[in-house]
């Protein structure tokens, strides 16, 4: 019943979809100002804030689910000229997917937090900065226009930068957090220069996205113009979803704490770049065909050489994270091949989000239980941490695309649509890719939970606030694919993310039969290498190749020696050098000049100026010192003075 | 009748007479006195030329100056009584506190 009237109008859900966005902000103020005062310290502002954040977003979807149309809302901002600038919510499908995927996984980052953070010593402001963020990424996600888009954009990237260096007292956690800060922002730059291209196409009027979308779709801009500010806009995504060249951060954010990587750098803000391709995907479909071509060379590279790069790292939430950047890659490619692989690409955002927190949070407690992030102190974990592992298993498996379970249904539709509107080398890419993800995948589950134990405490497993949530991600896990099965009649998943037209899941079986193979010969193949381990990692003897991957194909090294260090030797020792001598001289010239035209000035108004008043007064004494002797206080002096005085002008008058 | 000129002669006289001794006079009472006749000087000047224009107005302005002039006596005299109680003197050299 409620689902006919949700059809026929916008839900209260979707006409409020702003209080969603709302609620972590208002949560991270109460955490902030009352949060140390409140029993538990302050966790429970922000749980709260998720779950009804996660229960308004499924009023949201349910919207969809019945077919209900977009809804939007503007209120007036702020008029620049001929330039109106809004506040408003857009809600779509693909804004209600987001909002649900954003708040149910911030919500078992919340939890989850809980058992993982207890005793931290900044456990109240971990809690503000956590929902400081999911706001943040909410209104991305529900921003009508651009600006608004960039605000949440950028606190989104200072929330990241807080949390990666959550425990700065160790110098590598706060240069990650620099480091990310950075990357990032060089891909902002771009991307803010992409956003006044598309403002300028609209003749400086507004930045609302659907009207951008219209204006480009009808034709009227210069193709040059949209080609350049889809590019320019890419180059945010590369920046904030960790596409090569700017992948290098994510990586290193793993400094962070793991439920913030899960939430940060896996889930949702990555995703941000990949929704943001998405979300003006006009632009991009529009633009010369180079453009869409541009983002599948820079994905296709990202996808498998992240993927490698896996390979040889001894850090499990390394691992997780090249995977983050290989499966970020994969949703790009998935962009790069039009309308269908635009849903395709949503629905591996969509499933990727689910495993891939549960992957971060499984690390999470394996790290809580070993006090140890290195995969060359764990193994045999399988006996010890029995929740952990199976929740972790089922997680890899759904990364590496085993049926039924969530990534394989995702990865099927990527490579269904590479297949049909023949991208042969972006199917080869992809398929290969799979392979390689189920391979470093095997590899990560048999050096941490087979074996022998290698470590030094004593593992444990992990309070019921951490399993609880590992239970219910791997539940998603495996459910969450079927939303976009072909098997169960029309997909879901195709009516609420499409574009322009709904998208239809096509199940090829010689498709999803070399795509299980794929991940069935990297699953074997990291069996037999992985089986029987020994203190030395096979890996190892690649040789040069591990070398090339150990040192990340030098891209750091680039940056670095390329980079940083010139800007910060030549550069800066240049600008210490200006300043000390041209800047420091002119300030210290200023000085003994001021303090002679001081003295000048200061002698001038001693002689000068108080001579003047002085003298005045002086003469005015001195006339009065005279004159007062008139004054003699002889009342017949006076009269006589009366008297001469008439005298006298009785003869002025008497002559006159 | 008696002529105008001698009325203003005598009159001129008598006035002299009163600045005299307001101008050279000591003693306070004898300067008040010096007044009385500078004043009834200026009464016969009126009285002169009341009866010259046939106008009473001069003589009514004569009772008048004759009014004020017994005031005046009398608040000088009071002066003059509080000044001697106060310096056991009536010598207006005396009196010269409010000087430079």
């Amino acid at each position: 019943m409620v689902g006919e009237i949700a059809a026929l109008a916008p839900s209260v859900f979707v006409k409020d979809a702003w209080l969603i966005a709302l609620l972590p902000f208002v949560s991270a103020a109460l955490t902030l100002f009352v949060g140390k005062r409140t029993p538990g310290k302050g966790s429970v502002y922000g749980i709260t804030a998720m779950a009804v954040g996660l229960v308004m977003s499924l009023g949201v979807l349910w919207h969809f689910v019945n077919n209900g149309g977009p809804y939007e809302a503007n209120v007036s901002w702020f008029q620049i000229g001929p330039l109106a600038m809004q506040l408003g919510e857009y809600v779509d499908g693909l804004t209600a997917i987001m909002v649900v995927v954003v708040t149910a996984i911030s919500l078992c980052v919340h939890v989850y937090s809980l058992g993982y953070m207890k005793d931290d010593v900044r456990y109240t402001w971990f809690y503000v900065v956590l929902s400081l963020f999911t706001g943040a990424m909410l209104n991305v996600v529900i921003a009508s226009n651009l600006f608004q888009l960039l605000v949440g954009w950028e606190v989104m990237g200072v929330c990241s930068y807080l949390l990666i260096g959550h425990w700065w007292e160790d110098k590598t956690n706060s240069n990650a957090a620099i480091k990310a800060f950075l990357t990032t922002r060089v891909g902002d730059v771009p991307f803010m220069f992409g956003i006044f291209a598309l403002i300028f196409a609209t003749g400086f009027t507004t930045s609302n996205i659907q009207v951008i979308g219209r204006t480009v779709a009808e034709g009227h801009v210069s193709s040059a113009l949209v080609a350049a500010a889809a590019l320019l806009l890419f180059g945010g995504t590369i920046g904030k979803s960790a596409q090569f060249p700017l992948h290098v951060w994510l990586p290193d954010a793993m400094a962070g704490p793991t439920p913030v990587s899960a939430l940060i750098h896996a889930a949702t803000m990555v995703a941000a770049g990949v929704y943001l391709v998405g979300r003006l995907f006009e632009v991009f479909v529009h633009a010369d065909a180079f453009v869409l071509q541009t983002v599948g060379v820079v994905g296709a590279i990202t996808m498998v050489g992240a993927a490698f790069l896996a390979f040889v790292q001894d850090d499990i939430k390394r691992v997780l994270a090249y995977s983050t950047v290989s499966q970020l890659a994969y949703m790009v490619v998935g962009m790069s091949m039009g309308p269908a692989g635009r849903t395709a690409g949503f629905f591996h955002l969509f499933t990727h989000a689910f495993f891939k927190a549960l992957l971060f949070l499984g690390a999470g407690s394996v790290i809580h239980a070993v006090h140890s992030n290195n995969m060359s102190e764990m193994g045999g974990l399988r006996k010890k941490l029995p929740i952990t592992f199976w929740t972790f298993l089922i997680g890899s498996l759904a990364l590496a695309g085993v049926p039924p379970l969530a990534g394989f249904w995702s990865k099927d539709e990527l490579l269904v649509v590479a297949d049909e509107t023949g991208h042969t080398v972006l199917f080869a890419l992809l398929l290969a890719t799979a392979l390689l993800t189920a391979f470093y995948m095997t590899r990560a589950v048999l050096l941490t939970f087979f074996g022998g134990y290698r470590g030094h405490d004593q593992p444990h497993e992990s309070p019921k606030t951490m399993t609880g949530v590992l239970i219910a991600l791997a539940g998603a896990s495996i459910g969450v694919g079927l939303l976009g099965a072909p098997q169960l009649g029309d997909a879901v998943f195709g009516k609420w993310v499409f574009f322009e037209e709904v998208e239809k899941a096509v199940f090829v079986p010689w498709i999803a039969g070399v795509s299980v193979a794929a991940a069935l010969i990297g699953i074997a193949f990291g069996w037999l290498v992985y089986r029987t381990h020994t203190e030395r990692d096979p890996i190892r003897r690649l040789g040069p190749a591990y070398t090339l991957l150990e040192q990340k194909y030098y891209m750091d090294t680039f940056y670095m020696k390329g980079i940083v260090f010139p800007i910060r030797d030549k550069v800066s020792a240049a600008v210490y050098w200006i300043n000390q001598n041209v800047l420091d001289g002119a300030v210290n010239a200023m000085a003994p000049l001021t303090k002679l035209v001081a003295r000048v000035v200061n002698a001038f108004d001693r002689k000068a100026i108080d001579g003047v008043v002085n003298g005045v007064a002086e003469t005015a004494g001195f006339t009065g010192g005279l004159l007062r002797y008139v004054q003699s206080g002889n009342v017949q002096r006076y009269a006589a003075f009366l008297f001469a005085g008439v005298v006298i002008f009785a003869i002025i008058f008497t002559r006159v | 009748m008696i002529r105008l000129p001698l009325i203003l002669f005598f009159s001129a006289g008598l006035f002299s007479v009163g600045v005299y001794g307001v101008l050279a006079r000591r003693n306070a009472v004898l300067v008040l006195m010096s007044i009385e006749l500078m004043l009834n000087a200026v009464n016969v000047n009126l009285v002169g030329f009341s009866q010259l224009w046939h106008d009473l107005t001069g003589q009514v302005f004569a009772l008048f100056v004759i009014a004020v002039a017994a005031a005046e006596v009398g608040i000088g005299l009071a002066l003059v009584i509080l000044i001697y109680r106060n310096r056991e003197t009536i010598n207006i050299n005396e009196v010269n506190l409010l000087k430079w």
